[in-house]
């Protein structure tokens, strides 16, 4: 029995990281016929500054969103402090800000022409001191921004989790609470810190829009440059593929580090009670260092953003604009049923059948998030038109798959299933396996321990990767554009033929508007977790 | 355990619903089957059109309803960028649903060209219609509306008797206060693709050389922060798509700036650098007399100064007039080298502008 169930198990993982591999393959093809007079053009000229800014963002990134996403969760997991309630939500939403939009926002009201700027000339008649935005700052600021959620969302699911214990642990062995934070809550949130950085990271990596407004050259500027400029896909695919060496590396030194660790934790830890009551002006200081990022993140660019939508509101908010919404929401709850459920069962899979077969399987499946979207829709559009062509050749009608939803799901599988699995996998960590062991003892294994002994516990891991995929699929863009069934648009869609037109005024609605409905499911995952704790 | 098993309801609903998941994917895939072009031109090949476009859906949308209302053939379209649309439609093959691909470069043209993704037009109207200069030699691709890359200048710092041409903008009077837009930008390729027809790769890569040491500030991202930079300031000439500088216009009154003609007196790269937006028949085209029936009608009469005005732009047929505010703009020769070889010598532009430091 047991060999047969893990077959089927072994065979949904192959099926699971099929596509991936299609995508990847494709990239790694290049390979056969190499272009390297592109290539040698681009080692003597691009890559090397390309590689730098690179290291460089992914580092700056990293320990931005690190330093900012943990304190944040520290601070309105355990503390307590006036705003605290207000703060646990508000500091999530920047996640519902594409970075191409905090980018063009930014810029907007930074550079010189811009009102800090013109205001500070104003005031002072000179304004050439204050940092330039096209900068390896100004980048870093805005990624950081609105990524470092995806930080603070998975730490401070661990920090409510381990509740005071670990601090209790601490101060029974004799350590302040600033150490024990150092030395006991820090080391055990260490998964949920990973998995939001490799997130974090791999966005990071496959980002184009944000690095584009900054005219900041990073490997994907070098991939779109081969592509569009030099016309050679091969020496796109080629850097792709450089891109995809980064990230195996990153993905193994995280695995290395954390080998032979044990995160499993008892249940029941209590989580609503006794915060630590910050006094004096440890209160306001806490209260200022999140009121600070989420204006910054969050403020800031939504009233840019509504200064330059309000003249347009009436060009902007016709008939088809409905659509657009519709277009988002209809898409991302079906990418999040579906994307979240998979992720699940693999999740679940990768626990029950733990073998390197099986974890292999799965790091193959969550690789797809380092790719541009761009070059991953690419990748399968190939494979998607040969099985069109052979389904027509057996009778299908043509295009049974092409240009419909299936493609564009499935894309959306490849490129975002990290993001449902990263929350998924820390929750699974911390389920002892003796708990698996006394399901089993009682009969209930397979899928039923899945529903009635797992999920109870990982609930709040499936909320985070609900929201992490809804809200990532509604900023979507390259994949969205090209695998989109004729005449079906969506909000990223609409910002993207604005801004390349340079209409950043009109292309604001929509931005707006994304914001808006990314919104929305960050207020349930809150207004979920708000009934069991704070 | 009955208060956990009520907490997790919710999930359980959700994993035992995936099953429905799976039939709304189909139900969706079928769907959108159902109003795909290609069941419809399957059945009524007369009546629709499938086109891609990296020309952005607000300035093609107007021109295909036009279209719809006076031939009653509804067009469909995809918009992306050009590269993207180009592998999209080598990777569907015969089968590709599409009909027509408009882009808004001469290089992409030319490039998708020499893919072999395009088949020839053999029409008298488009013969007649558009000049040599900015259709393909075999006529694999078509000329739609011409956009021209030009100097703009502040009105208060900058004397226009000091302008000449592209090349001048090299000149040491120009030091510190030349703006730029980014390399990335497919105009300043074609712009530097012209350049090393005219004047030979190296002569060409001095220039460019020239016009980074005379930057001001960093490229800038698009054409209209180069005109912001100007008017704030930071830098006193530029050059631009003069669409761009036509949007500016109708923004802000009184505009402290105006276009500059270059290259009109000059005997090599003689005339003001252009580009267009055109299109071409796919090879696999199921409606190619639909197709070209389109394109002729794009390039005639009233589908003309639309598809050109709609982004004060110039047409490409020298019988429609421009644009009233275009016109306000003055006059020009423009460049009458063909466009064909565009997708040639971009790349090496591309390669040029990289060694010349110009980001």
């Amino acid at each position: 029995m047991p060999s047969r169930s893990s077959l089927i198990w072994s065979v949904f993982l192959v099926v699971m990281a099929l596509p991936t591999v299609l995508a990847l393959s494709g990239v790694l093809s290049a390979w056969f016929q190499p272009d390297f007079k592109t290539l040698s053009h681009l080692s003597n000229y691009v890559l090397p500054s390309a590689i730098k800014n690179t290291l460089l963002l992914v580092l700056g990134v990293s320990v931005m969103t690190a330093i900012i996403g943990v304190s944040l969760a520290w601070l309105t997991a355990v503390c307590d402090f006036p705003l605290r309630r207000f703060f646990v939500w508000a500091l999530i939403l920047p996640m519902a800000v594409p970075g191409y939009v905090i980018a063009f926002a930014f810029v907007g009201i930074f550079e010189f022409t811009g009102p800090v700027q013109t205001g500070l000339r104003e005031l002072f008649g000179n304004s050439s001191w204050f940092p330039s935005i096209y900068s390896y700052g100004g980048v870093v600021m805005a990624l950081s921004l609105v990524l470092y959620p995806y930080v603070y969302l998975l730490v401070r699911n661990a920090f409510q989790t381990q509740g005071r214990r670990s601090l209790e642990v601490g101060q029974s062995l004799g350590l302040s609470v600033r150490a024990s934070f150092f030395r006991v809550s820090l080391p055990m949130a260490r998964p949920w810190i990973v998995g939001g950085l490799l997130l974090v990271i791999m966005e990071t990596l496959a980002d184009f829009g944000t690095v584009a407004t900054f005219n900041y050259d990073t490997l994907t500027a070098a991939i779109y440059k081969s592509w569009f400029s030099l016309y050679s896909v091969s020496a796109a695919l080629q850097v792709a593929s450089v891109l995809l060496i980064f990230v195996v590396i990153v993905i193994v030194i995280e695995r290395y580090s954390r080998r032979a660790q044990q995160y499993a934790q008892q249940r029941n830890a209590s989580l609503n009670t006794q915060r630590i009551s910050l006094i004096g002006h440890h209160r306001w200081l806490a209260c200022a260092a999140c009121a600070t990022v989420f204006t910054m993140a969050f403020l800031l660019p939504c009233a840019q953003l509504i200064f330059w939508a309000w003249p347009n509101v009436a060009v902007e908010l016709n008939s088809s604009f409905w659509s657009y919404v519709w277009g988002s929401v209809s898409l991302a709850i079906l990418a999040v049923l579906v994307i979240v459920g998979l992720a699940l069962l693999m999740a679940f899979t990768a626990r029950t059948q733990n073998s390197l077969f099986t974890r292999t399987a799965v790091r193959v499946s969550t690789l797809g998030y380092a790719l541009p979207g761009t070059v991953l829709a690419i990748g399968l559009f190939a494979p998607m038109a040969t099985v069109d062509e052979v389904l027509y050749n057996l009778g299908a009608p043509s295009h049974v798959l092409q240009g419909t939803m299936f493609v564009m799901i499935l894309a959306y599988s490849v490129r975002f299933m990290a993001v449902a699995y990263a929350p998924l996998e820390s929750n699974f960590l911390r389920i002892t396996p003796s708990i698996d062991a006394v399901a089993r003892s009682l009969g209930v294994s397979g899928i039923r321990m899945l529903r009635l002994v797992h999920m109870p516990i990982i609930r709040r891991g499936l909320l985070t990767a609900m929201v992490l995929v809804c809200v990532d699929v509604i900023k979507e863009l390259p994949i969205t554009l090209m695998t989109r069934p004729f005449g079906f648009n969506t909000l990223a869609v609409r910002v993207f033929e604005l801004s390349s037109e340079g209409l950043w005024e009109r292309a604001a609605i929509p931005a707006i508007a994304i914001v808006l409905v990314g919104i929305v499911p960050v207020m349930i995952l809150i207004k979920r977790s708000d009934n069991d704790a704070h | 355990m009955k208060v956990i098993l009520f907490k997790s309801s919710l999930f359980k609903r959700v994993v035992q619903a995936l099953p429905l998941v799976g039939v709304i994917v189909l139900m969706a895939c079928s769907d959108v089957d159902k109003t795909e072009p290609n069941a419809e031109v399957k059945a009524n090949s007369n009546q629709s059109l499938v086109v891609y476009s990296s020309r952005s859906e607000h300035l093609i949308k107007p021109v295909f309803d036009l279209y719809a209302e006076q031939t009653g053939v509804k067009i469909k379209y995809a918009t992306d960028k050009a590269g993207v649309l180009i592998e999209r439609i080598k990777a569907e093959g015969e089968h590709t649903p599409a009909d027509v691909l408009i882009t808004v470069d001469a290089g992409t043209l030319g490039y998708a060209a020499s893919q072999g993704i395009f088949q020839a037009v053999d029409s008298d109207i488009i013969l007649r219609n558009v000049p040599a200069h900015l259709r393909d030699a075999n006529n694999l691709w078509i000329g739609l509306s011409l956009r021209a890359r030009t100097i703009v200048y502040s009105t208060e710092r900058v004397n226009p008797k000091q302008l000449s041409s592209y090349k001048a903008l090299g000149d040491s009077r120009w030091h510190g206060k030349l703006c730029l837009r980014t390399s990335k930008k497919v105009y300043n390729q074609s712009l530097v693709a012209m350049l090393i027809s005219a004047y030979g790769e190296n002569k060409a890569q001095t220039i460019v050389e020239s016009w980074v040491a005379n930057l001001a500030i960093d490229p800038t991202v698009n054409d209209t922060q180069l005109m912001e930079a100007i008017i704030a300031g930071q830098c006193d000439l530029g050059l631009v798509n003069s669409y761009y500088f036509g949007r500016l216009q109708n923004k802000v009154d009184d505009l402290p700036l105006a276009l500059f003609w270059p290259n009109q007196t000059e005997s090599v790269a003689s005339g003001v650098h252009i580009n267009v937006a055109g299109a071409g028949v796919l090879k696999y085209s199921k409606n190619v007399d639909q197709a070209k029936a389109f394109i002729e009608w794009l390039v005639s009469d009233d589908a003309q100064s639309i598809f050109a005005g709609v982004n004060q732009e110039y047409p490409v047929n020298p019988a429609i007039p421009v644009d009233p505010q275009v016109a306000s703009w003055g006059s020009f020769n423009d460049s009458k080298l063909p466009l064909s070889n565009a997708y040639k010598l971009q790349p090496a532009a591309v390669k040029l502008m990289d060694r010349a430091g110009y980001k």
